[in-house]
């Protein structure tokens, strides 16, 4: 979140509060400011706004969904981030992610440490009514300290941006497209083939669900640490090192 | 005076030659140069290294990269997000079949699927003895043709399964008996076409 100057003067309705936004603000950022929740996934504070998952869709009147991540606010916006019809989205759209890949919580290494699998608890996804596509990719562990599972990807891209926008190496992109669009280093070698990664383990500690884990990490014990970023973002923008573990 | 590099006489028009050796090289600089290295050219950068090399290869994507500062990564990203594209050398011959929703309803998966089994490739690859590609499309945008395939660069209407293998099998047959090496000059056989590929001309 970049500092702002002055004071919020952007009226603006959020679930019937009546609140003041800064302009240019996202609907996201305000709703966090005020105290209401909005579930997200590919968003990460810190990072560039990608507003690919659709998790954080809100409605704007006029039955119009938007996600609030990627939509600025507007005078006199009346924004209802959670109903019926909203909730079922989202449902839908967990369920959706979960049949893309191998998202099965009992053998994975990041079960507990899963912002997918908190939003399907969330949002009482139960079982999958769509066909499943998992297997559809491999696993790449030549890497010596990390290892990435591409059928437990949810193509956030949150490792591409982290390593592009914070490490600077870029090594990450997605390749392909629809069923077969997946995360690849470089010109899709194997990660411990690249030049460029620095080892420093950020798109690890970001990665929402499984795909990216520490090497040697039996089930249940990966932890990851998005929130990280944020830290990084204002130490950089602000002069701001505020010890992380201190405050929690 | 050093030894000219022999690569280096394929297109070599000014005498100067790419400094690679390879003087389709020059033509993507040229690319390049018209585009003032500007990233968000590189889609047509890639079409005319396509053009020019047939396929896109690791070493060329790279180079593309590097001219327009851009990480490999996003490179191959870009690249592989398009069907258009091809990153492996194409065979001899090629079919590309559409199978865009017009095309599709009017039984684009029967023609692939008489053409892969008849030379034994999957769509988007090429023949073991490098002969045939086959491939797909989604939508040439000549849905009133449906189905429509592009056989070695023309494009042939109102197809059929059975046309289809008989166009592509009079193509490899014509380039065959021909001495080898004709294979990119099939032009004075391909008059003798099966009646079976209507639709053209429409
Ligand atoms: S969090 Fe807004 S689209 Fe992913
Ligand atoms: S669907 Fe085949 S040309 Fe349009």
């Amino acid at each position: 979140m970049s500092p702002r100057n002055g004071r919020p003067n952007v009226p603006v309705t959020i679930d019937g509060q009546d609140v003041k936004a800064f302009e240019g603000e996202s609907i996201l950022e305000l709703a966090r400011r005020v105290g209401v929740p909005i579930p997200t996934l590919c968003h990460l504070e810190g990072l560039s706004i990608h507003g690919g998952c659709r998790l954080c869709l809100v409605d704007t009147g006029d039955h119009k969904l938007k996600p609030a991540c990627a939509t600025e606010v507007t005078a006199e916006l009346d924004v209802t981030t959670t109903n019926a019809e909203i909730r079922e989205h989202r449902r839908r759209i967990v369920e959706l992610l979960f049949a893309e890949g191998n998202h099965i919580c009992a053998f994975c290494v990041s079960s507990g440490s899963c912002e997918l699998q908190d939003l399907a608890t969330e949002h009482h996804v139960d079982h999958i009514h769509y066909e499943l596509g998992y297997e559809r990719h491999d696993v790449d562990a030549s890497h010596p300290k990390y290892v990435l599972d591409r059928d437990r990807c949810v193509l956030c891209t949150r490792c591409v941006r982290v390593c592009d926008e914070v490490e600077g190496a870029h090594v990450w992109d997605v390749a392909m497209r629809g069923n077969e669009a997946r995360i690849v280093a470089g010109m899709d070698i194997p990660w411990g083939e690249s030049s460029a990664c620095t080892w420093c383990g950020k798109c690890v500690v970001v990665c929402p669900t499984g795909a990216l884990s520490f090497k040697g990490r039996a089930t249940g014990e990966m932890r990851h640490d998005p929130e990280l970023v944020a830290f990084l973002a204002r130490a950089r923008d602000e002069g701001e090192w505020i010890d992380r573990r201190a405050e929690a | 005076m050093a030894e000219p590099n022999v690569r280096a006489r394929k297109a070599g028009a000014d005498g100067e030659g790419h400094p690679s050796g390879d003087d389709r090289f020059e033509l993507i600089d040229k690319a390049l140069k018209r585009a003032r290295f500007s990233q968000d050219q590189l889609i047509e950068i890639l079409h005319v290294a396509q053009d020019v090399f047939g396929y896109l290869s690791p070493d060329l994507l790279v180079y593309i990269g590097r001219a327009l500062k851009l990480p490999p990564s996003r490179v191959y990203g870009v690249a592989t997000f398009y069907h258009l594209f091809t990153f492996e050398e194409p065979g001899d011959h090629s079919c590309t079949i559409c199978t865009g929703t017009a095309c599709f309803v009017k039984g684009a998966d029967d023609i692939v699927l008489a053409l892969s089994r008849e030379h034994s490739v999957a769509a988007g690859q090429t023949t073991a003895d490098g002969r045939f590609t086959l491939t797909t499309a989604r939508c040439l945008g000549s849905c009133g043709l449906a189905p429509v395939a592009v056989i070695d660069g023309e494009v042939r209407g109102h197809l059929d399964a059975e046309a289809a293998v008989a166009a592509v099998a009079a193509n490899l047959a014509a380039s065959a008996n021909g001495d080898d090496g004709a294979a990119t000059e099939p032009e004075p056989e391909r008059i003798a076409e099966p009646a079976g590929v209507a639709g053209e001309g429409n």
